[in-house]
C-alpha cells in the first residue's frame, strides 16, 4: 500500500513536471498553430536563470526568500526569452509552417549548444532549500519534498491559467481564438498582440518547470529541457491542442503510467507504454482528450 | 448622385493558382442595402473576403478598395473592421465553446459604449441566452448572434455573407426584418442566394458571372426580368416566393 502512494504522489510530481512544459505549448499551439520546439529552451533558460541568480543576484540564494528570489529571477529570463522568440523569430514565419518548425528546432539546438559553452556539457548541482531534499510521510509512504513542491506549483499555476482564461479579456481572446482566430480579427481585435502573451505564459510556466526540476532531479544540464519536451508534446496531442484543462488529464496519465509501469516492469517500459497510450488516443479520439478548444 | 460609401476597382484575386476574381468594379450605394448576386462559385464571399483583408495568405489581392477616402487593401483585418467595417460570415462562426455573453463581450471595443440596448432591442432572446454555449443554439439564434455581434458597435458598412442560408423559412424571415431594419442606419453590401430576401431588401444588385461582374443595375428591375435572372443566376425570379 505504502508503495502505491508513493508511486500515485512521484507519479503525480512527474505528471505536474509535464504539466508545467506543455500547458504553455499547448495554448501556443492551439491559438498560434506554432509547434514551437524551442519551448524546451524556456525551461533551460528558466533553470540555468535560477542557478545564476541563486548564486550571484544579491538578495537571492538557495534558502527561504532568496531561492524564491531566485525563482522569480528564472521565470523572468523565461518570459524575456520567450517573447523575444516570438517577436523577432516567430511573428514573420506565421502561417508558414515548415520555416517555423526549422526555425523553432534550430533554436533549440542552438540553445543547448550556447548554454553548453556557456556552463560546461556536465550536469550542475543545484542549489536548493535544505526541505526539498528532505520526506514527507503521507499515509505511510515517505514521498520527496520536492515531488510534493511541483505538484503544489502546478496546481496554483493550473487554477491561475484557469482564472485567467475565464476571467479576463485577455483570456476571453485566447479562448475565442483557439476556436477560430481569424473570426477574432474580423471582430477588430488584434490577435498577435494575445500571440506574445501566451509566448509569455509559456515561456513562465516552462521556466518554473525548469527551476523546480532542477530543485527535484538535483542537477541542471544543458539537455534537460529537451528530453522533458518529448513527453510534454506526448501530454499537449492527448490532452488535445489548446486546452489547458486537457492538458492537466493528460499529464496526470502520463505521469501515472510511466511511474508505475516503471516499477512494476521493466525499466523504460514506461516511457514505451507512454507512446502506445498516445497511438490508442490518436486512434480512437485524434482530437485529443479536450479536443481543440480552449476550456476555462 | 451621393459619394458611395465603397468602391470597388478592377479587383482581382488569385488562390492556389486559381484566378477567382477577374478585375471585379462596383461601387456600394451610402443607404441600403446593395446585394451580390451570382451562382455558386463565382466569387461573391472571396469578394467580401478580400475587401475586409481576409484573403488566404497563400492568395495574391490586386486592385483598389476604397470606403470613402481610405484605401482598405493594404491594412490589416482588424484595423478595418475598427475603422467600422462590420463582417458578419457565412456559416455565422460563433464561438461556440463561449456563451452568448462572451461572444458578445469579445465584439466590445475599447474607449467604446457598446450598444446592447440596440442589439436587445433587435434580438431579445440573447439576452435571455446570455449563459447559454453559442454551440448549443440553433441556426437561426447564431445567425443573430452573428448578426448581434457586429451591431455592438458603429459601423459604417456592414458586410453580410448568406445570411439565410440553412434557416428554416421563419427564422428567414425573421433575419429579414432584422436586415431590413438594420439597413436603415448603415449601408450593407449582403451576398444572398435567397431571392425572396433580394426583393425585399435590395436596392441595389452587382452579379458576378465566373469571377466578373456581369451585371449592375436596381436590383427589383433585375427580378423583374425573369429570362435575364435565369441566365445570370440560374433561376428564375418568378420561381421564387416571398
Amino acid at each position: 500500500m505504502n508503495t502505491v502512494i508513493l508511486l500515485t504522489l512521484t507519479g503525480l510530481g512527474l505528471a505536474a513536471l509535464y504539466f508545467l512544459v506543455a500547458s504553455g505549448l499547448s495554448l501556443v499551439f492551439g491559438l498560434a498553430d506554432v509547434l514551437n520546439f524551442a519551448h524546451g529552451l524556456f525551461l533551460g533558460v528558466g533553470a540555468y536563470a535560477t542557478w545564476w541568480a541563486a548564486g550571484n543576484l544579491p538578495g537571492a540564494g538557495p534558502d527561504g526568500f532568496g531561492f524564491v528570489l531566485a525563482v522569480a529571477f528564472g521565470v523572468l529570463a523565461g518570459v524575456l526569452v520567450a517573447v523575444l522568440v516570438e517577436l523577432v523569430l516567430i511573428r514573420p514565419l506565421y502561417s508558414r509552417t515548415i520555416e517555423q518548425v526549422l526555425v523553432t528546432v534550430g533554436l533549440s539546438l542552438a540553445g543547448v549548444a550556447l548554454l553548453q559553452a556557456t556552463w560546461g556539457a556536465d550536469a550542475r548541482p543545484f542549489p536548493r532549500p535544505s526541505w526539498t531534499r528532505d520526506v514527507t510521510s503521507i499515509l505511510g509512504a515517505n514521498v520527496p519534498n520536492a515531488g510534493l513542491l511541483l505538484i503544489v506549483a502546478a496546481v496554483l499555476v493550473l487554477g491561475a491559467l484557469l482564472a485567467f482564461l475565464r476571467w479576463t479579456r485577455y483570456g476571453l481572446i485566447i479562448r475565442a481564438g483557439v476556436e477560430n482566430r481569424e473570426m477574432v480579427t474580423a471582430l477588430g481585435i488584434d490577435v498577435r498582440k494575445a500571440f506574445t502573451l501566451v509566448f509569455a505564459i509559456g515561456g513562465a510556466a516552462a521556466a518554473l518547470a525548469g527551476a523546480l526540476g532542477a530543485v527535484y532531479f538535483g542537477n541542471v544540464s544543458p539537455g534537460q529541457g529537451g528530453s522533458l519536451l518529448i513527453f510534454a508534446f506526448i501530454v499537449v496531442v492527448i490532452g488535445g491542442m489548446g486546452s489547458v484543462v486537457g492538458c492537466a488529464y493528460a499529464a496526470v496519465a502520463v505521469g501515472l503510467l510511466q511511474q508505475f509501469v516503471n516499477y512494476y516492469g521493466t525499466s523504460g517500459l514506461g516511457d514505451l507504454c507512454v507512446v502506445g497510450l498516445l497511438a490508442v488516443v490518436l486512434l480512437l479520439r485524434p482530437q485529443g482528450l479536450a479536443g481543440k478548444v480552449a476550456t476555462a | 448622385m451621393s459619394e458611395p460609401v465603397l468602391a470597388v476597382e478592377d479587383l482581382s484575386v488569385r488562390i492556389a493558382g486559381l484566378h477567382i476574381l477577374q478585375g471585379v468594379s462596383f461601387t456600394v450605394a451610402p443607404t441600403g442595402v446593395t446585394v451580390l448576386l451570382g451562382r455558386n462559385g463565382v466569387g461573391k464571399t472571396t469578394t467580401l473576403r478580400a475587401i475586409v483583408g481576409l484573403t488566404p495568405r497563400n492568395g495574391e489581392v490586386r486592385g483598389t478598395v476604397r470606403m470613402g477616402a481610405q484605401s482598405l487593401l493594404a491594412r490589416p483585418t482588424h484595423r478595418l473592421v475598427r475603422g467600422g467595417l462590420g463582417y458578419v460570415p457565412e456559416d455565422r462562426c460563433v464561438f461556440s465553446a463561449l456563451t452568448v455573453a462572451e461572444n458578445l463581450r469579445l465584439a466590445e471595443r475599447r474607449g467604446t459604449t457598446p450598444a446592447y440596448d440596440k442589439v436587445y432591442a433587435l434580438f431579445p432572446e440573447l439576452d435571455r441566452r446570455g449563459r447559454q454555449r453559442a454551440g448549443s443554439l440553433s441556426g437561426g439564434q447564431q445567425q443573430m448572434l452573428a448578426i448581434g455581434r457586429v451591431l455592438l458597435n458603429d459601423n459604417r458598412l456592414l458586410l453580410v455573407d448568406e445570411p439565410t442560408k440553412g434557416l428554416a423559412p421563419k427564422v428567414v424571415t425573421e433575419v429579414a426584418e432584422v436586415l431590413e431594419r438594420v439597413a436603415e442606419s448603415v449601408p450593407v453590401l449582403l451576398v444572398e442566394q435567397n431571392l425572396a430576401v433580394v426583393r425585399r431588401l435590395a436596392k441595389d444588385a452587382v452579379v458576378l458571372s465566373a469571377g466578373k461582374v456581369a451585371w449592375t443595375g436596381n436590383a427589383q428591375e433585375l427580378l423583374l426580368e425573369t429570362a435575364l435572372t435565369k441566365s445570370l443566376l440560374g433561376v428564375g425570379s418568378g420561381e421564387v416566393h416571398a
